[in-house]
């Protein structure tokens, strides 16, 4: 291994992540080539490339504008129900077309299941929140269990398991998102797709959804959108770093991917400049 | 505890097909269709106007009926200039407007500007409670106390039914509308520019009225103008209290009959279906659907203009 | 509006002197506008009142002023609001689903659709009467029937359903709808399970905002046939008067006694009226903000 370039000191410690060789024996869950996003013939984001493995963390970082959110929207075609907006390229989920003609978009969300960054509880009790999702789905069974697993898996259980009935919306913003997460257990995902999940809580919360993450790894394929370098740091085993392209007249911005590869890689030793200069913090 | 339900990871089959949701493609129609049954109360408004009306111009002339300056539909030598009416609409809507633009629009700047917000949470239903009286009721007090009143306390020698009375209390019937719909332009006008404004020493009077009302007149002026085509098509005030003589006169104190008040009366009696007296409601109808419509297009463009500009 | 007055607490006196005029002008404004209120309410009651008895809350109607009474007026006026609630909801609230959840606003049709309801709001009631009298009254011929009188009303508040219920279901966060898209929910589903539920208030709000108008009508009602004088029980395919038309009728009537009879009938739909209102108000500020 080359001999670090950047005082990891500086960024909290890098240990938890797997190397490269090791992810990339795991089976690839998405594989992206050549993808691009525009919303109304407006490029937003262009020639992305990458692999996502099976239980493994994934971290899309970069600054703000560069098309991360707008990317992971791609994996649930959640961009489907943007007016305007066209994802051209491949991206291939088990080895199979997502964006193919005949896959269906809405059942797809049931296995690739996203948390968003501001906690959305439905304004409904707590259960009714968990059971949402199998319910639509008619998923067949116990609803008390299902509901009680999720809520386990979701590190959530023995804070209500007294008060199911009580409306999701008291609870505190940590509670809210695990709740989310908990929701998206419900209905057996294969994947968890989550857009800055911690932005919005404080750092307890944020520690607990982190922890929660390196628990849901080992089930489930997780990737997320962060804007904070130490929590990609601390969570991810593979990172992608994201830029911006400025027109030369300012007109238009276009986000890249610059560079992808192991966390401890991107933050010890980048092999791009514009990685190095941004998890130092010279720029974003 | 409960038994430990292992989450059964899905084996990964293929991707889900797209199939075909025929409940969500029944539900889409469904939707529609009660959508359209707007557009289609819209055709019907226009086809049962426009038929009997062309049935009714052929049997006289546009020209005597736009220019005739005598309406007697009913009579044997029947006339049917219909300017009296359109004179007596237009008056009646005048009086009402000098009445509910002034007092509307003031009403909305106390509201926008000097309202304490408990104040207003108070104020603003009892507009709505005003705004909910039943134009009968309306109608009632113009004709049982308002007219007495004209006359005994104020003095002004007014018929039993005249065009001021209805004209007084159509006004405060505009009130509401004009005050709500000017209130919401006001307040869409950016506190930005009313600070700019105290920032340089200006008054509440100036601010008011030098920057607030100007940047609020588009929105300001459709009230006024969806006031002005309320007060056209309103019905009931006029029936009771203006009375029915389809008179030409500027005079707000004599008897007139409007456009509504003519088709209320009319439609209510029996007048044979088919007869050129049924014909001339429909006529005089098409009239005052054309003259709203005109003036509820404006104000719409004009809601979008100022939308447009802070939204 | 929570500017300091410091300008006016000092300055020339010309100057404070104007702005507390003109504050005057303005409130003088709302007082004129909320003394009529008060002065038609109180007259209203007050010349009512000797008439109001239960003689005429459950009495027929008669030619004597002494034995008169509104019950067939009154029932009529209740049916009708049945029926106009239960047409207008149903068919307002899709229409505003419709429009808010899945017509693509880029193709005409759906603008003008959209244009339409607008107009529709603002075409005065007795068109309205015009229509009803042409298709459903003589044309189709129903007849003068108590069926006619609640499709004509439905018709005439069924624009500002659509544009409140509107509202209602864009108040909703978005953030909702994607929570529920994202767990594999279909629109449907996103709709009737989580969009219109959260937008109950703000539609019942309008609903009976809309009914209390529809119950105060009387032009429309007057064309397609509510008939003058009515001594039975209305039903839905009978000859029928209504409350509003009822006091038209003995408004026009010279005898003083009917006048008053009209002001205590004008109590009572008064009373429908504002108790609508009020419930309107109260169940809009119950559910204010919920998120």
């Amino acid at each position: 291994m080359e001999t670090p370039r950047i005082d990891s000191g500086r960024i909290a410690e890098v240990s938890h992540g797997l190397d490269r060789s090791e992810v990339e024996r795991r089976e690839k869950v998405f594989s992206v080539a050549d993808l691009s996003v525009s919303y109304h013939g407006k490029t937003a984001l262009e020639g992305v490339q990458l692999d996502v493995h099976r239980n493994t963390v994934t971290a899309f970082i970069g600054p703000s504008g560069c098309g991360k959110s707008t990317f992971i929207r791609c994996f649930n075609r959640m961009n489907d129900l943007i007016p305007g907006a066209k994802v051209e390229g491949t991206v291939l989920y088990h080895g199979e077309d997502l964006y193919s003609r005949d896959v269906d978009a809405v059942e797809i969300r049931r296995r690739i299941g996203m948390v968003f960054q501001k906690p959305n509880p439905f304004p409904k009790s707590i259960y009714d929140n968990v059971a949402f999702g199998p319910r639509v789905l008619g998923m067949k069974g116990s609803m008390d269990e299902r509901v009680e697993q999720a809520l386990r898996h979701a590190a959530l259980w023995d804070e209500v398991k007294g008060r199911l009935k009580d409306g999701a919306l008291g609870l505190s913003g940590g509670q809210q998102q695990r709740l989310c997460i908990a929701r998206a257990l419900a209905v057996e995902p294969d994947v968890i797709l989550m857009d800055e999940p911690a932005s919005a809580l404080d750092p307890i919360s944020t520690t607990r959804i982190e922890d929660l993450m390196h628990d849901l790894k080992r089930e489930y394929t997780i990737v997320i959108v962060t804007h904070n370098m130490q929590q990609a740091a601390r969570v991810a085993d593979m990172t992608a770093f994201f830029s911006v392209i400025v027109e030369e007249d300012g007109s238009a911005r276009r986000g890249i991917l610059v560079e992808y590869d192991s966390t401890t890689k991107i933050f010890t030793t980048p092999s791009d400049r514009r990685t190095e200069d941004y998890v130092t913090g010279r720029f974003g | 505890m409960s038994a430990d339900v292992t989450v059964a990871r899905p084996a990964v089959v293929a991707l889900p097909r797209k199939r075909i949701r025929w409940g969500e493609q029944f539900v889409h129609l469904i939707l529609f269709i009660a959508a359209a049954i707007s557009v289609l109360t819209t055709v019907g408004i226009v086809l049962s106007l426009l038929l009997p009306a062309l049935e009714f111009f052929r049997e006289v002339s546009p020209l005597d009926f736009f220019t005739g300056t005598t309406w007697a539909p009913l009579f044997l030598d029947a006339q049917f200039g219909v300017l009296p009416l359109v004179v007596g609409t237009l008056m009646i809507s005048f009086w009402s407007a000098l009445v509910a633009f002034p007092l509307g629009l003031g009403v909305a700047i106390y509201l926008s500007e000097y309202a304490a917000p408990r104040a207003t949470a108070f104020l603003k239903p009892i507009l709505e409670i005003l705004a909910a009286i039943p134009t009968v009721v309306l109608g009632y007090f113009a004709l049982t106390f308002v007219t007495p009143f004209l006359r005994d306390q104020v003095g002004v020698q007014v018929e039993i039914f005249n065009a001021l009375s209805a004209s007084l209390v159509l006004g405060i019937m505009l009130i509401p509308t004009i005050a709500t719909l000017s209130e919401d332009a006001m307040a869409a006008v950016p506190r930005d520019l009313r600070d700019g404004g105290y920032a340089l020493g200006a008054d509440k009077l100036q601010v008011s009225t030098r920057i607030v009302v100007p940047a609020a007149i588009s929105g300001i002026i459709a009230a006024f103008v969806l006031g002005f085509s309320r007060a056209v098509g309103e019905t009931m005030i006029v029936l009771i209290a203006a009375g029915q003589l389809a008179q030409i006169t500027f005079d707000p104190r004599e008897t007139v009959e409007t456009i509504t008040a003519f088709i209320g009366a009319t439609g209510n009696g029996d007048v044979p279906t088919g007869s050129i007296e049924y014909k001339t409601i429909f006529a005089v109808g098409l009239t005052l659907f054309v003259m709203t419509l005109v003036m509820n297009l404006i104000s719409i463009r004009l809601v979008r203009k100022y939308r447009e500009v802070y939204e | 509006m929570t500017v300091v007055d410091g300008a006016l607490a000092s300055g020339p006196p010309r100057r404070v002197w104007r702005n507390r005029l003109f504050q005057g002008a303005m409130l003088l404004c709302m007082l004129v506008a909320f003394g009529t209120l008060a002065v038609l309410l109180v007259d209203t009651l007050v010349t009512g009142w000797p008439a109001l008895s239960s003689q005429l809350l459950t009495g027929l109607p008669s030619t004597l002023p002494e034995e008169a009474g509104a019950r067939p007026a009154i029932l009529a006026t209740l049916y009708l609001g049945a029926l106009v609630l239960l047409f207008s909801v149903p068919i307002g609230v899709l229409t505003a689903v419709y429009l808010e959840e899945y017509a693509n606003r880029e193709r005409w049709w759906n603008r003008a659709i959209e244009v339409n309801i607008q107009n529709l709001a603002a075409v005065p009631a007795i068109v309205y009467g015009i229509l009803g009298l042409a298709f459903i009254v003589r044309g189709i011929g129903v007849g003068r029937v108590v069926l006619a009188g609640g499709l004509i009303l439905t018709l005439v508040v069924l624009p500002t359903v659509v544009v409140s219920s509107r509202e209602a279901i864009r108040a909703v966060p978005d953030s909702i709808r994607q929570g529920a898209f994202a767990l594999g929910a279909t629109k449907w589903q996103v709709v009737w399970r989580q969009v219109l539920p959260a937008a109950i208030p703000g539609i019942a709000t309008g609903s009976i905002l809309a009914l209390s108008r529809a119950v105060g009508e009387t032009a429309p009602l007057i064309m397609v046939g509510a008939i003058t004088y009515v001594a039975f029980n209305p039903t839905l395919f009978g000859a029928y008067t209504a409350l509003p038309v009822q006091i038209y009728n003995w408004t026009r009537q010279p005898d003083v006694d009917f006048q008053t009879l009209a002001a205590a009938g004008a109590i009572v739909l008064l009373v429908i009226v504002l108790t609508m209102n009020a419930v309107a108000i109260f169940l809009r500020n119950r559910y204010r903000k919920q998120w």
